[in-house]
């Protein structure tokens, strides 16, 4: 009854017009979902033709193809340089976030501290409240103190700080609904908790972490704010930071490089989501979780 | 983030199965919590300080900061550019969270809801893809779209010349944004969509309601819940966006400066911490409020259940 465009009034006892009307809604439903289809696909049609035409403009038009413009990459000092900044930045803070997220999650979950609840829905209304954006002051300050300015560590320090709460929440679901048997009979075994973290909760919750590393390298990958304020010269800014600055510094950008890095820088996260969508499915189920 | 708005704790499995010991946890909790500590708690408490001082970039106070009590809040709210500011992240928060991305997102769920296949994947797909890009790339590719001379949108509807970016800032960040951020609500609704049993819908059709009586009677109370997440979630992010920075960077003449934006000109490039840090608490004393009154319709609504 619902696959096709045409009506289905035969089962309906009501008669003609609730046919029509039927027929209305699906029109204007088809015409609402174009609608937004061209919507959502306008903006990104450069990004798909620009990079592979010969003389780019900022219009959008069928290519005349090449693939001459990705030499505009090797050409500029800080392109390719700027995206390895990016996945220093990245890697580093989901190492340090699902690492630390693991052990605090896997010690909220299994050892009743005072007061756990409170704490964690605490530290997850601050991080929600506290953003880079309302704090850029104080943070700025503080990587002053703290000599970390111009430093990436101080970046992945930061951003590392904001993401833990989510993380550990996320995690702390995952070790929750993780069975505690096999942890007691490594542990009549004589295995060290250590051990036990090591050989079987991570194995048990690998798709936790997964899930946590994947967000957090989502997140840090389109991070503008935290390293625009931090790092101050162009050899240790990432993606994110060298693309505002090729199209905001100096004259007539370079379409040929401002193109080809857009889609370079873009591609990592558009892969990403491709295969989490394709392994996991990419949406919301039941209450909201997961 | 996804968590956190409905909190669902299951009930912890049996104490310590592996042993672990007050201590040990106590050290597992140790790393994470220092970072949380020093990377958030201390930065939001000391803008309560640096509020209160005339704390500067450079000269004399950089070096001897005095505290000035609530000279920057009243200063700030004589300021005719914070209220303008304050004024035009309200409009942003209304028009593109609120309005764009809850009632579009929600209006792409409700018009996919019983699909699946090809359509559904290319709509979704395109929505997601606008969601998940770097916002330094989006930007571009909206500064590019909306070009006066050589924009697509331009060269589409036949009216080159047309300044989007310098006569309509506001509504152009406003399209931004809710092109930007629908991709979340659209996801939660259509979970939410789920929950709403297929043959109630097909009842109240078969018994003559429109689609606006549908909605009203059979979807919207059963996901009044989702509502409030999502109004939640996305007033707090949108509140706090910094990505149209990118595009019009406030300007001009301050007509796009959103309270982000207005905060990095204040502080960081005008030098005056003091003062940006009292705003940056106005803003966090707002993102609280928003917590809040969330958190009580929440509480009303269970109570009410």
């Amino acid at each position: 009854m619902t696959t096709g465009t045409a009506p289905a009034p035969t089962t309906e006892p009501t008669g003609p017009t609730v046919a029509v009307r039927h027929l209305l809604a699906q029109i204007g439903r088809y015409t609402f979902l174009c609608a937004v289809l061209a919507f959502f696909a306008l903006p990104l049609l450069w990004l798909a033709t620009a990079p592979f035409d010969d003389t780019p403009t900022v219009t959008a038009s069928l290519p005349r193809f090449t693939l001459d413009n990705f030499r505009a990459l090797l050409d500029n000092p800080y392109a390719l340089s700027s995206l390895l900044n990016s996945v220093y930045l990245a890697a580093g803070t989901a190492a340090l976030v699902v690492t630390f997220a693991a052990l605090a999650a896997y010690a909220l979950s299994r050892v009743r501290v005072p007061g756990r609840d409170a704490l964690l829905y605490g530290l997850l209304l601050l991080s929600s409240i506290v953003t880079g954006t309302a704090t850029m002051v104080p943070l700025f300050e503080l990587a002053f103190r703290l000599n970390l300015i111009d430093s990436r560590l101080g970046v992945i320090l930061i951003l590392s700080g904001g993401l833990l709460p989510a993380a550990i929440f996320i995690l702390k679901d995952f070790m929750d609904s993780t069975p505690t048997s096999y942890e007691e009979s490594a542990r009549v075994f004589g295995a060290s908790p250590l051990q036990i973290m090591r050989h079987i909760v991570v194995p048990l919750v690998r798709p936790g972490l997964a899930t946590v590393g994947v967000w957090a390298v989502a997140n840090v990958w389109g991070n503008f704010l935290v390293p625009f304020l931090l790092l101050r010269g162009p050899d240790k800014a990432p993606a994110a930071v060298i693309m505002y600055t090729l199209y905001t510094e100096g004259g007539q950008a370079d379409l040929r490089l401002l193109s080809t890095f857009s889609l370079l820088y873009s591609l990592p996260v558009a892969l990403m989501f491709v295969f989490v969508s394709s392994r996991y499915g990419f949406r919301f189920h039941g209450g909201i979780k997961r | 983030m996804v968590e956190g708005a409905r909190p669902v704790t299951g009930a912890s499995p049996a104490p310590d199965a592996a042993g672990l010991g007050r201590a040990r946890a106590t050290g597992f909790l140790v790393p994470a919590m220092v970072l949380i500590l020093v990377f958030l708690v201390v930065p939001a408490a000391w803008t309560i300080y640096l509020g209160v001082t005339n704390y500067r970039l450079t000269g004399l106070a950089a070096a001897h900061p005095e505290v000035v009590g609530l000279d920057n809040y009243t200063r700030a709210l004589g300021d005719e550019r914070f209220r303008t500011s304050l004024l035009l992240t309200l409009q942003f928060v209304l028009g593109s969270a609120v309005i764009g991305q809850a009632g579009l997102g929600f209006a792409i769920a409700f018009a996919l809801r019983d699909r699946r296949g090809p359509l559904r994947r290319v709509v979704e797909g395109f929505v997601l893809l606008s969601w998940i890009l770097p916002s330094s790339v989006v930007a571009f590719l909206w500064i590019a779209l909306l070009d006066r001379d050589a924009g697509t949108l331009n060269a589409l509807l036949g009216i080159p010349g047309t300044a989007w970016l310098l006569d309509h800032p506001m509504l152009s960040i406003i399209v931004f944004n809710t092109w930007r951020g629908t991709a979340f609500s659209m996801m939660l609704y259509a979970a939410a969509l789920e929950n709403v049993p297929r043959s109630h819908l097909e009842t109240a059709r078969l018994a003559g309601a429109s689609t606006w009586q549908q909605l009203r009677d059979v979807v919207f109370p059963r996901i009044r819940g989702h509502v409030l997440t999502n109004l939640l979630l996305i007033s707090l992010w949108t509140f706090n966006d910094f990505a149209p920075f990118l595009i019009t960077a406030g300007g001009p003449e301050q007509r796009s400066e959103i309270l982000p934006v207005y905060v990095y000109k204040v502080a960081l490039s005008g030098g005056e911490l003091g003062f940006g840090a009292a705003i940056s608490f106005v803003m966090l004393l707002i993102n609280l409020v928003i917590a809040l009154v969330y958190l009580r319709m929440l509480g009303r609504r269970k109570e009410s259940a």
